[in-house]
């Protein structure tokens, strides 16, 4: 899922500082589920946003709400009224989530609480890992299962390349070498033969922005 | 022949060739370039100019590329994956070939983590395998990657890196061997510090039919004292330097540190002109340009023949 992590207090305070009736809209999908933008997430920021106003001696309004997910405008629609209220609004959603929010509330200031840092899987509670930079193309069939556009530095698609150090990655010795691993894999799995053609030159799909249109509602959307 | 490079003449000639190497300086002073560019003429048959290396902002390698090859010196432009996406690339190919530049290195290039602005953006749009076979296309087929044709093909003579002491090393010759199918006619290995595996890794080379498909030109940088060799051996990637090679040196006293140094490279580089399936050395004498002379007097490589 989406992985995000809550902005610095400061950057936050920064963007609401010229509102006075502020509305924090958590978000229930992958925000929710990394522990970055969920109900938990909205109180605890606005109770340090408001700890901080009276710290500087300032005084605003600050509400916070959490709708089931911020990428599907289903559940925008409670919000209508209540939004009105208000002169800015923080979402603690992913970038989808804030700019589909901006969308639906187009006279509203909208500003993240969160930075949106990957597509990712759970290492542990509160560790993720990035695996996918939804390229478009996916070539984890013939590297083992093993993401070069993510997981290498470089993004090889022929590796690995002179820079690998005992099984690590040249930036750091802590990142394990995608190629090493892609290697040890596939050779594990009598399987090396895919790694030894050359792969061309990746067409890159992710170069502007791109619509998915599901096969089975192609008619539904098509234009006439 | 491929191409118009003297290396290329030099190697279909079966003579054992002495490649240099020279960093452009960081900022657009040619004087320096010159100045380097002086001590390798007539050492070496041809000098590398490197790319930006260490992720570290310096002068185009095609700009100094052309400041050399005034100096009557044939560059060997090096290019890296790192900061052109494939339209610059070819644009850069065809602008060196434009200026008489003959031979082109095509490497993937240090991570941008390591340099002097490691918060830009990485390009890497393609790799160093298939930047090689886009040199090829263009100067084979005369197409550009897009199969568009190409008026004036680049006719470049394509090396590019080997290093055969990273990890892992049964997959080593599987990517020479790639890099060859590639199109890669000559490959400048790692700085070779361990020769047991260099002799081990030649050996497969051979073994293979790899080293009858194209030359390789063994890499050598001596050492200037024992803080280079310590640093060499920890903090550099993918460079294999043994524990004996840091106690030769230490063995000496301070002052004849970089002797010692001179003396295992002129060792190598005797062992590489016999060693099988090895068609001459690239010599990396880093910010060391001025032992050039020295160097390859010693090594007897002198005089470079004129071809």
């Amino acid at each position: 899922m989406v992985k995000s992590k809550r902005k610095p207090l400061n950057e936050i305070m920064g963007s609401i500082q010229a509102y006075s009736r502020i509305f924090n809209i958590g978000c229930g999908g992958c925000a929710s589920v990394c522990l970055a933008g969920g109900q938990r997430e909205v109180n605890a920021l606005n109770s340090e946003i408001t700890a901080e106003l009276k710290s500087q001696g300032l005084h605003k309004q600050i509400d916070g709400y959490t709708i089931e997910r911020q990428c599907n405008n289903q559940f925008f629609q409670g919000l209508d009224e209540i939004v009105q209220k208000y002169d800015c609004l923080l979402s603690m959603a992913c970038g989808a989530g804030v700019q589909f929010l901006a969308e639906r509330f187009p006279t509203k200031p909208v500003f993240p609480a969160l930075n949106t840092i990957s597509i990712g899987i759970d290492r542990d509670i509160g560790l993720y890992e990035e695996r996918c930079r939804a390229c478009g193309e996916c070539v984890l069939g013939y590297t083992g299962g093993i993401c070069p556009v993510t997981r290498c530095a470089k993004s090889l698609f022929n590796g690995p390349c002179g820079g690998t150090n005992k099984g690590k990655c040249e930036i750091s010795s802590e990142i394990p070498c995608a190629w090493q691993e892609i290697y040890v894999r596939l050779k594990d799995q009598n399987r090396l033969n895919d790694i030894r053609k050359i792969r061309p030159v990746m067409l890159w799909q992710n170069q502007v922005q791109r619509m998915t249109v599901q096969e089975s509602y192609r008619q539904r959307y098509a234009q006439s | 022949m491929k191409s118009e490079s003297k290396l290329e003449k030099i190697l279909t000639q079966g003579i054992f060739a002495f490649t240099g190497e020279l960093g452009p300086p960081r900022g657009s002073n040619v004087e320096t370039i010159r100045e380097k560019a002086a001590y390798l003429k007539g050492n070496v048959d041809m000098v590398n100019i490197t790319d930006n290396q260490t992720a570290v902002v310096r002068m185009s390698s095609w700009a100094a590329s052309i400041i050399v090859l005034q100096q009557g010196i044939e560059p060997n432009y090096q290019m890296v994956c790192r900061d052109r996406n494939r339209l610059a690339m070819q644009s850069d190919i065809l602008g060196v070939y434009a200026h008489g530049i003959s031979n082109i290195l095509c490497l993937s290039g240090d991570h941008q983590q390591f340099g002097d602005h490691p918060n830009a953006k990485g390009v890497f749009d393609i790799d160093s395998i298939q930047l090689i076979s886009m040199v090829k296309q263009m100067r084979d087929e005369g197409k550009f990657l897009s199969g568009d044709e190409i008026d004036t093909p680049p006719k470049l003579f394509i090396g590019a890196a080997a290093n055969p002491f990273a990890d892992p090393f049964e997959w080593r010759i599987q990517r020479l061997a790639k890099k060859i199918e590639a199109g890669a006619d000559f490959i400048q290995t790692q700085c070779v510090y361990n020769m047991n595996k260099m002799r081990e890794w030649i050996k497969i080379a051979n073994e293979e039919g790899l080293t009858e498909k194209v030359y390789i030109l063994a890499g050598v940088t001596p050492m200037k004292s024992l803080g280079m060799a310590k640093y060499m051996q920890s903090k550099v990637p993918g460079m294999d330097v043994p524990d004996e090679i840091i106690k030769r040196i230490e063995g000496v006293e301070r002052k004849k540190q970089a002797e010692e140094g001179i003396k295992v490279a002129c060792e190598q580089i005797e062992e590489f002109k016999q060693m099988k399936g090895v068609a001459g050395v690239h010599l990396m004498a880093i910010e060391w340009e001025h032992k050039v002379p020295e160097l390859a007097e010693r090594a007897k490589v002198l005089p470079r023949p004129q071809v």
